[in-house]
């Protein structure tokens, strides 16, 4: 059974449609890439996922379970809570809280969910910390690390409540050049058969080697979907084809 | 003999006006302080009833907003002085009352607008990073929003809160005895004027005390950026 289930899912900000029927599903352990040009509605599917934006219709589904089904006012603010959890997001401008150390950042959600004891919350985060190479910014705060770090920090927040589906949102874009190698690095390192991710990135490179799947939208709709070999090497829609090769002219 | 007379009448003088001035110190120390107690808080309700989804009462109060920090403070205290009296034939308040309530909503209506700045400066991406992590409205207000929001407030606040320190001698208009009240009758009966003077220095070591106080708290929250 697919862990995600996407069906039909449309979204408009007051006249445009920005989504118009958006439908995939997603094994667990998959690695979802999306890709398309500005204004595609990216950012407006994750937001919508997350919950952070309501889609006007469609279905969404996490391990059988109907999270969300087209009618968002049939659900409690405690309901919708509870569905994010499915989910994490890592933004792309990092979003860390500028207060807290790393570690209290990695740490603040899980105790207020009191997900664990404080403890184990902790070891956790530490372990987290570790993975993504930080463990000796601990205690430093955010404004004290290059963006790159925060980033980093930013994936580590996400997974310490270990959401079924992690989803970044163009995590490099806000990074200098020679930055972006190392959350690239550390989110490649995240696969593995029990992490389910979708990122929406412009890095193709990246996006061909890290994929199991890739979408390319364009105005709202799915363009085309398949291996990466399917989307980059034999493109068959004609949008799909003019979007890789200027992105190759950029590169 | 004389000049020694004069000496000591001289130093006489200067304590008991010392005193004096005290006591009108005081009474200005209370409008500052029960105008902080009360607009403070008041400022909060203020600021969240400008920032209401619900357009007639941000509308309202938005007004209201408008009407007390586009008149001056010493026409609001006359009004709520003698207003009532002129309109409807009510008693008037005791002097004292008339000059906590001006002082107060007038306050308010400025530290409403400061929260408000102070809220609104905060960028969505630090509510949204909370909503993700499953927290609810009012852990991502405790816990994520307010310290970064007393950080960007501690500068306009306290530029305002001396402002109010100085505002307090505006209560004279209807007769509240204040510091400089009290050393302006020494014009009158003694015929000095330096007791007037000597005020400024009260203004002076209060202002520096504040000063020096948000200096303080200024560089406790200056660990973080936001
Ligand atoms: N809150 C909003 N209100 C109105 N329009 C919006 C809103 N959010 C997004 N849009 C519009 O929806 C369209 C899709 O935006 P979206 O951010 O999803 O695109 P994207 O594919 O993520 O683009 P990019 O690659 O530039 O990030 C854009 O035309 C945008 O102007
Ligand atoms: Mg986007």
């Amino acid at each position: 059974m697919s862990v995600l289930e996407v069906k039909d899912i449309k979204k408009a900000f007051g006249k445009t449609e920005v989504l118009k029927g958006i439908s995939f599903s997603l094994e667990k352990g998959e690695v979802l890439v999306i890709i398309g040009s500005s204004g595609s509605g990216k950012t407006t599917l994750l937001r919508c996922l997350n919950f952070l934006e309501t889609a006007d219709e469609g279905t969404i589904s996490v391990d059988g379970k109907l999270l969300f089904d087209g009618d968002m006012s049939s659900l409690s603010d405690n309901q919708i809570r509870e569905n994010r959890l499915h989910f994490g997001l890592v933004f792309q401008n990092f979003n860390l809280f500028p207060q807290y150390t790393v570690l209290q950042n990695v740490t603040l959600a899980p105790t207020l969910l009191k997900k664990n004891g404080a403890q184990e919350i902790e070891e956790n985060a530490r372990q987290l910390i570790k993975r993504v190479g930080l463990i000796e910014k601990l205690n430093n705060y955010p404004c004290e690390l290059s963006g790159g770090q925060q980033q980093r920090v930013a994936i580590a927040r996400a997974l310490a409540l270990n959401p079924d589906i992690l989803c970044f949102d163009e995590p490099t874009s806000a990074l200098d050049p020679e930055l972006t190698g190392e959350v690239l690095k550390v989110i490649k390192g995240l696969k593995s058969k029990d992490s389910t991710m979708i990122i929406v990135t412009h890095e193709m490179e990246f996006a061909k080697n890290v994929a199991d799947k890739v979408i390319f939208m364009a105005d709202g709709v799915i363009e085309e979907m398949g291996t990466p070999q399917e989307v980059f090497d034999n493109p068959r829609s004609p949008k799909t084809q003019h979007f890789l090769s200027k992105s190759m002219e950029e590169f | 003999m004389e000049p020694l007379l004069n000496a000591v009448k001289g130093k006489f003088m200067f304590l008991s006006v010392t005193l004096d001035l005290l006591r009108g110190f005081y009474e200005t120390f209370k409008v500052f302080g029960l105008t902080l107690l009360f607009a403070l808080p008041l400022g909060l309700v203020i600021a969240f009833g400008s920032m209401s989804k619900f357009k007639p009462l941000s509308f309202l109060v938005k007004t209201f907003v408008w009407i007390i920090r586009g008149t001056p403070l010493m026409l609001q205290l006359i009004a709520f002085f003698y207003g009532p009296g002129l309109l409807f034939g009510m008693r008037a308040m005791p002097r004292f009352t008339a000059v906590m309530v001006a002082f107060v909503i007038n306050y308010a209506c400025y530290f409403s607008e400061i929260y408000r700045g102070g809220i609104e400066g905060i960028p969505r991406g630090q509510y949204e990073a909370g909503q993700v992590l499953g927290m609810t409205k009012s852990q991502i207000f405790f816990k994520v929003v307010l310290l970064q929001v007393i950080k960007r407030i501690v500068p306009p606040m306290s530029n305002e809160i001396i402002t109010l320190v100085k505002d307090t001698s505006l209560a004279r208009i209807i007769a509240v005895y204040e510091i400089i009240w009290n050393a302006q009758s020494y014009i009158k009966s003694d015929g000095l004027i330096w007791p007037l003077f000597y005020t400024a220095a009260f203004y002076l070591v209060f202002c520096g005390g504040l000063t020096l106080l948000f200096g303080y708290i200024e560089k406790k929250l200056s660990y973080f950026r936001s």
